[in-house]
Formats: C-alpha cells, structure tokens, sequence
C-alpha cells in the first residue's frame, strides 16, 4: 500500500489537518488566559513527547497574544504509570521543569490525546511530588472518549468520537519529521508508523 | 527475555546509552523536595551481601528505596551465611521470601552469574561485585561521570592505573567504555596484569608518565596493602613513585582532563591526598552518580514485564551448552 | 561352579570376528566363528560387538575410607564395571590417607569384597600427603594390597629431594612413582586455566608452567636415579612435548591423560558451573589437540580416568567454593571412543593398549590384567557395542556421586558385557 507523506497508510483518515490545528490552539491559548484572567501565574506542562512540543506552541500563542512568555515545561509521567507492569520497561521521557517551580502556579497540563485517562492520573501524581500548584487545569489536542477515569479536560482542541479499536495519531512537524502537521483516525495496523 | 546485570560485556552499546540516559533524567528528578517516585512499589529488592560493602550496599538501598522498593539488607555477617549456609541455600531463602530482585555482592568471581543461572531462584540478579570479575554498576556510574564531564565518551581516552589483575572495576570499566567507543589504556606494573591482557579492547602501559598528557580522564585504582606481602611489587614507595597520582603528575594531564577513583581511597599511596581534594577530582560526584545510575538499573530491569537490559536468554532453556572440545 | 560363557561372533580388538569360550576364570578356546562348542555355555551373540582385554584405570579415586558421601568403593567399582574395567588402582588421598599398610589393605579388601573390579590400591609417597616425609612404601609394597604404585595425587611432592628420594626408594620393590605435577607457588588459589580466559573472568589462572615446570624436573630426576616416574593427567601441549623428549631419551618416563581433558576446553568455565571444576583444569582447544596426538602416537601411554566423585554440595555452589574433579568411569570408552576412534586417530586395539595393556603394565599387574584375548589368559574381557549411542543422564549413573560433565551429551558406544576371571559383572550393559 503506498505511504502518504506522513509515513501513513492512505486509509487513516486525516481528521485534523495543519490549519485545524493552528486554530484549536490558538483558541486554547485564549481560552486559558481569558480562565486564568491573563498569564500571570499560568505555567505550562507538556506531557512528553507530543504534549511537551504542543506546550511550547501555546506559550508562544500566549506569548503573541499577551505579550508575555509564560514558563513552559515538561512533565513526563513514565515512572507514574499504572500499566507499568504490563509492557516492557520503558525509556523515560525529559522532565523539565522552570526554574519558577510550580508551587502557588496554575499549572496547566498539556497532552495530544485524552483517551482513558490514566495519563494524566499519572500527571497529577507526579505533579504531587512536584510541589503544591494553586490550580492544575488540563488541554489536550483532542478528546477521543473512553474515559476510565473520573478525569476531563478543561481546555479541548476537537472531541473526536471513537471507537475503542480504533486509534489516534498526532503529527507534529517539530516531532515526527512531518511536512504538516494532522490528526489521524483508523486501525491500529492503518495508523502505526 | 533480559533479566539480568551481570557483565558490562553483556550490555550492547544500545543498552548501556539506555542505561545513561536513563540515569540522566532520573538525576534530574533528585533535585526535587520529594525524591521519592512510586515506580517500584510492592517490590521487594534484596541487598545480598557476603562481602562487606557499605558503600555499595547503600547506594543500592537508597536507589530502591527512592523507587518506592521494599529493600531487605542481608548480609554475611549476622545472618546464617556466616555459619556455612551455602549461597545456594540463601537463594532459595530468599526465592521464598519473594524477592523481586537480588543485588549481590561476593567474594567469588562468577557468584552472581551462579546465582542468576543455577536455578536456585526467578529474581532478577544484578552484580554488585563479585570477587575480581566485574562490578557493572560502578563502571556504569564511571561513565554516567565521564560522559557528564567530558560531553561523550566516543573517542575518549581514559586511562586506567593500578591493580587492574585484582579489580573488577577495570575489568568492567574496560569492557564498557570499549563499547561506548572511549580509547582505554590500562596502566600497571605487569605483575599486576592478567595474563592475555593482549585480547582485552584496551592498550596497556607500564609507563604512566607516558600516558598522563594523553588522558581526558584518569582512573586510580585501590592497591591493596596486601598485595606487597604478595610480592606484586617491593615497596610501597616504589609503586607509589612510579603509579601514584601525585600534583606534579596531575599538572601534565590536559586542561579539562578528570580525576577518578572507585573508592575506598588509600590516600597517599595511589593517589595522594591533594590530587584528590583537587579541582579535577569527580570522586564526590561518582558516589552521587551512583544512586542514579543504580535507580536507572533497577528501573530497567524491574519496572516493566520485561527487562529492558542485559543479556537475552532464551526462556526454558537450561540445557547448557556442552563443547566438544577441539 | 562359575558360568561357562560362550561368546559368540565378536570382533577381537576390532578386528576379525571370533568365538570365546571363558571357562573357570580364563579364556579356554579362541576360534573363528561358529568352530566353538561347550556344553551348557551360556551363549552370548557378539555380531557386531567388539572385544577389548578389560579396561584397567590407573587413576581412580574411589573416597573410602572418609568421603563415603561420596562414592564407596563397592559403588565406585560398580561404576568400574559398567565402564568396561576390571581393575582400578584406588587413589591415596583418603580419610585416613592410605599411606599406611593398614588402610591400603584395608581398600584392598573392600575390593576383593564388592567383587567388581580388581582394586589396586595407590600407596601415598608421604605421610598424610604433607609433602614432608616419605610414607612406610615398603610396608604398603609388601602388604597383601601388594602396593606397586605411589602417588600424593591432589598434592604434588613438590619437594624436590624429597621426590628424588622416593624415586630412589622404590626402585627396591619395581615400584613407580605416580606425580601429580603442580608447582605449588605458582598456582596458589588457582581456579582454572591461565590464560586470556582466566584474565576475562576473574578467576586464578593455573599457568601451564606449573605443570610442565614439575615435569621437567621430574624427567630428570628419573633419569638421574634411573627409576620409574608416571606422570598423571598431564593436560597441556608442553607436557607432551615434554614426555616425548624424555622418551626419546630412552628415560623410564610413562604418562596417562584423562578423558575430560580429551574432550572438554576451559571455554565451558564461562558459565562458572563447578561441574566443569577440575585438577588440572581444562585447558585450551590446542592443549586437547596436543594430548589427542600424543595419545595416538604413543607419547602418552594410558588414559585414566582421574574419576573423582563429589557429593551435590560441593558441586552445586559458586566457582570457587566448588571441589574441583569429575566422574570418568563409566563414560571413559565412550569419550575415548568418540575423540580418539570415532575420528580416526587410533584403532581398537590401540585402545585396547593405551587403556589395558599399558596401565597394567605401569601399575604392575600385567600378570592378571592388560593380557591378549587368548587361550589360557585370564578372563577379563569387555564387549563393546560401537554402534550404540546413549545420552549421558547423571542419575542413572551407579556412582554414588552425580557430578559428570557430559549431563544431556550424547556419547558413542556402550559397554554389553565385562567379564572379571570368567565371571559377568556387566550384562546386557546392567550389572549382573
């Protein structure tokens, strides 16, 4: 089956393209500052890999539109996970947190995709050990359902109904060596990389 | 299926880059008021100790334990080793006290591999030493240290002086660094290098003087006290001046060249006390290193339903692999 | 009345097929097939077996008295028999050592008792293998065990007047002095091979030197006191070298090699199983290949087995807590056969000569043993069955140990039938 230039087979089928994106994030970047009543004590943290790299495009969203940089960072939950034992010991992902540190701050957790939740359980446990935030808040790219967890998102970029074979892949240009980026929906076989 | 630490030579270069970058993020974490992750909770880690180590022992422990790990110190002394129990029979202690892991150290070479492939036990075994054969841990925080330092370790020479015939260290760190791409050189007076050194993927020197300019970091080892009675060389001021590391050798190695040691140091025999107090001089730092470096080997080794370094072994497969000679 | 055994169809030292009758301890009548007749013979069919003189092991240890943990000598004879011998020489290096007439006889008579094989007993060459003092040799010579052979086996008279004067002392009884050859200093806490491997490991290497080192000098004593030095296991390719310069010398020099160190390699040492522990230690692919050649030319005159039974604990332990030794007799044919005939560098009945003929004639009990398959020879006789594969299973080995190296190997040939003075011990390759 020939490739697309995403490396995907043709039949996943692209539900969010390049300018989808550009939009839902620069509607999230909004929205967080008109929640947070401007950027003062926002602090973002992308869960890696594609989190980390959709929390950097939303502090420089913030930036443009507020004219002020928010402290941006990663959070990655390897070591907090639940499913752990049940797959092979997995690298860990960079964890960088701002120098500003994350106590008396709304932290917003930032993700590609909100499936069962249990990511950002892990999120949420890690942040713990981190320190105490005023607020946690939650944006993600997309909202595919599912819940397994009594978890929702604050901020969301598309909900995106599903089915549970199915699976979602995120394309950004900074991470997966895209031409544009998109959002895709098939199989797990159509959308592996 | 990867269940083990035994040997850095069973550790391809991909697994060892893992392990230090592994080692590298969890650093990062330590800077944290809460050092503590839950990623081994409810497993138990065994410090099974038959030599006495306090050093190693604790690092081990305090890696479990920010691993949220049950730890559980046995050591020789104390416990029934002393009265004759076999290491065997202490194995299978431990298999029924259900020990996820067991971290070994022992006076004889080869104990840990026994431990891990005799059967006595299902934990995952990871050498803390055993007798003149190999110490991975510490090679691997040798060059969790160098890398930091150095930024890399392809191309690296580093230098190796001492009792390399006695010292697991060595024969660890040489196997290792030889993989991450670094240029060994093992300096020592040649009673103090095992026979068929030729084949080890390192140079070797008799001259240290020779070596020290060329050397982005350089290792002392511990000379033994005991190893003058054994007449490995004739006096200890004579090793001393011809292998020590002293402030007039240090002053020729290159501007940002390193100063290690494995620890326990005999200052003023092969290191003097200034070099090691010096500037260039990372032995604090290898200690912290460790905890890192040992929290990474346990991760990998124990977080997931599958190891994710060391050797693989086939499942079920006992049957040893019998020669037929020539 | 002994059975009377009519061997049918066997081939004579692996050569032409022949009849046997063995009656009242000895070889009656040798015919060509079919030209045999006795009345009430318990008929053996031999197509396709081959018969040897019974093997004779210069070189056993069989751990009574003191280790019957280990091996007794009715279990190690029993191991013996189904191994193709009819006479071991039971090593010293017992509890009591057997530097005494006392003790040898009293091994002597343990053999005569079990009824296996013939048990010869080895004499210590000093008191307690101490190395200090010669032991009473005359004493043991002259006991019912008729000592003949001397040796601190597990110890080596690294003393060098000392073992000039044991040389010396025996030649009053035609005795021979069995020398375990390692240098003492050399291989303090030694644990395997010396070599790159050893280096790799970790563990105390056994140099070569130190063998050959004690060889050299012990070539030379017996030559300076024109007495008669065997030379146990040598393992390394200098030994041989050595041995066949002593030898071109026209010295009175013998040597014996084991099986193991015919087959095995220190390559099996990497995985640090103490089954592969043993003294000498095995040595490089080369070494093997040196020692098979001096064995087929004759420069190495016997293989003996060095069987040394351990008990599961001394075994089943880290490297250097293990006891070093190896059973042998009962897979000894076996591995000779696959190294030596299996790859063309010997015949049968050059087997026949380096594990018969040979070793009775060191040890000195030519008279009985090491005879040709001939009317009017004693009955001591083994059928092989060259064309039998076994799989080698520890736990079905008679010795009381369990501790061989060949556990789950497959081995060529296997032992029908011995006959001890006319008597089965094995049958159908089970004792009888």
């Amino acid at each position: 089956m020939p490739a697309t230039s995403a490396g995907l087979p043709e039949r996943a089928r692209p539900v969010l393209d390049e300018a989808d994106i550009s939009r839902a994030l620069t509607r999230i970047a909004h929205e967080i500052l008109e929640r947070a009543k401007g950027a003062e004590d926002v602090m973002l943290l992308g869960i890696p890999t594609r989190g980390a790299v959709l929390a950097k495009r939303l502090a420089a969203r913030i930036a443009d539109v507020e004219g002020t940089t928010v402290p941006v960072g990663s959070l990655d939950v390897t070591m907090y996970r639940d499913d752990l034992r049940l797959k092979p010991a997995r690298t860990l992902e960079r964890t960088e947190i701002p120098d500003e540190g994350v106590d008396g701050r709304l932290i917003v957790l930032v993700d590609d995709v909100l499936y069962s939740g249990r990511t950002i359980r892990a999120a949420l446990d890690a942040l713990n050990d981190l320190g105490r935030p005023r607020a946690v808040q939650l944006a993600v790219l997309v909202d595919r359902g599912h819940r397994e967890l009594p978890i929702r998102a604050d901020y969301v970029g598309k909900n995106l109904p599903t089915s549970q074979r199915e699976s979602v892949k995120v394309r950004l240009r900074e991470h997966d060596g895209v031409e544009k980026d998109a959002v895709y929906l098939g199989t797990e076989s159509e959308t592996a990389l | 299926m990867k269940r083990h630490l035994l040997s850095t030579a069973d550790l391809s270069r991909d697994d060892a880059v893992l392990i230090l970058d592994t080692a590298e993020e969890i650093a990062r974490l330590s800077a944290r008021p809460i050092k503590k992750l839950p990623t081994l909770r409810g497993r138990t880690v065994v410090n099974l100790f038959f030599e006495d180590s306090t050093r190693t022992r604790t690092s081990f422990e305090v890696a479990a334990k920010r691993l949220s790990a049950d730890v559980i110190n046995f050591s020789a002394k104390g416990s029934s080793v002393s009265k004759g129990e076999s290491l065997k029979d202490t194995a299978l202690t431990l298999e029924a006290m259900g020990a996820d892991a067991v971290v070994v150290r022992h006076s004889a070479s080869g104990a840990a591999y026994r431990l891990a492939n005799a059967g006595w036990t299902t934990s995952h075994v990871v050498n803390a030493g055993d007798g003149t054969h190999e110490h991975p841990t510490q090679a691997l925080l040798d060059a969790f240290t160098m890398r930091r330092h150095l930024g890399g370790l392809e191309g690296r020479r580093v230098t190796i002086v001492g009792d390399v015939l006695h010292s697991r260290v060595a024969r660890s760190n040489v196997r290792l660094l030889a993989t991450l791409g670094a240029q060994v050189t093992l300096v020592a007076p040649p009673t103090l290098l095992p026979v068929g050194i030729g084949g080890w993927p390192c140079e070797v020197s008799y001259d240290l003087d020779s070596v020290v300019p060329a050397s982005d970091a350089i290792m002392m080892l511990r000379v033994q006290r005991e190893r003058m009675s054994g007449g490995f060389f004739p006096t200890e001021r004579e090793y001393s001046r011809r292998y020590g590391l002293d402030a007039q050798r240090m002053a020729k190695l290159p501007e940002k060249a390193i100063v290690m040691h494995p620890g326990p140091m005999v200052r003023g025999m092969e290191i003097s006390a200034d070099v090691a107090d010096s500037v260039r001089s990372v032995i604090v730092e290898q200690v912290a290193n460790g905890v890192s470096v040992r929290m990474a080997v346990l991760y990998l080794l124990l977080s997931g339903n599958q190891s994710a370094i060391g050797p693989d072994i086939a499942e079920n497969d006992n049957t040893e692999k019998k020669g037929a000679g020539a | 009345m002994s059975t009377t055994y009519l061997i049918k169809n066997a081939s004579v030292l692996g050569g032409e097929a022949a009849d046997l009758l063995l009656r009242d301890g000895v070889i009656a009548e040798v015919g060509s097939v079919g030209s045999v007749r006795a009345e009430g013979a318990v008929e053996i069919d031999a197509a396709g077996l081959i018969a040897l003189p019974g093997l004779v092991d210069l070189h056993t240890h069989l751990r009574e008295p003191g280790r019957e943990d280990a091996e007794t000598v009715d279990t190690g004879t029993r191991a013996a028999a189904l191994g193709g011998f009819t006479a071991v020489h039971a090593m010293a290096n017992t509890d009591p050592v057997a530097d005494t007439a006392g003790v040898v006889e009293q091994v002597w008579r343990l053999g005569r008792e079990a009824g296996h094989c013939d048990v010869f007993p080895v004499g210590a060459v000093t008191v307690g293998l101490r190395g200090e003092r010669l032991a009473e040799l005359g004493a043991m010579a002259d006991s019912a065990a008729r000592v003949r052979v001397f040796s601190d086996d597990g110890k080596c008279v690294s003393d060098a007047a000392l073992m000039r004067r044991a040389l010396e002392y025996v030649k009053a009884f035609d005795g021979v002095v069995a020398q375990h050859a390692q240098e003492p200093r050399l291989t303090e806490g030694a644990q395997m091979n010396e070599g790159e491997l050893s280096g790799v490991l970790g563990l105390a290497g056994w140099p070569a030197v130190a063998e050959e080192a004690i060889i050299a000098r012990d070539i030379l004593l017996a030559a300076h006191t024109e007495s008669r030095l065997h030379i146990c296991h040598v393992s390394t390719a200098g030994s041989v070298d050595l041995v066949r310069w002593a030898k071109s010398k026209g010295y009175p020099v013998t040597a014996e090699v084991t099986p193991h160190h015919l087959i095995l390699t220190e390559d099996l040492v990497k995985n640090y199983d103490p089954i592969y522990k043993v003294n000498p230690p095995l040595r490089s692919a080369a070494d093997v290949e040196a020692l098979r050649a001096g064995l087929a030319d004759g420069t190495i005159d016997a293989v003996a087995t060095d069987h040394a039974p351990h008990p599961q604990e001394d075994k089943d332990c880290e490297w250097a807590a293990a006891a070093m030794g190896m059973l042998g007799l009962e897979t000894a044919l076996s591995v000779v056969q696959h190294t030596m005939v299996d790859s063309g560098l010997m015949d049968w009945a050059e087997v026949a000569d380096r594990m018969s003929v040979r070793p009775a004639l060191i040890g000195q009990v030519d008279d009985r043993h090491g005879r040709p398959l001939a009317a009017g020879e004693p009955a001591n006789l083994v059928l092989v069955d060259p064309e039998a594969k076994r799989t080698v299973d520890r736990t079905a080995l008679a010795s009381l140990s369990q501790n061989t190296p060949y556990q789950g190997m497959e081995l060529p040939g296997a032992v029908v039938a011995t006959f001890l003075r006319g008597t089965a011990t094995v049958l159908d390759g089970k004792l009888a």
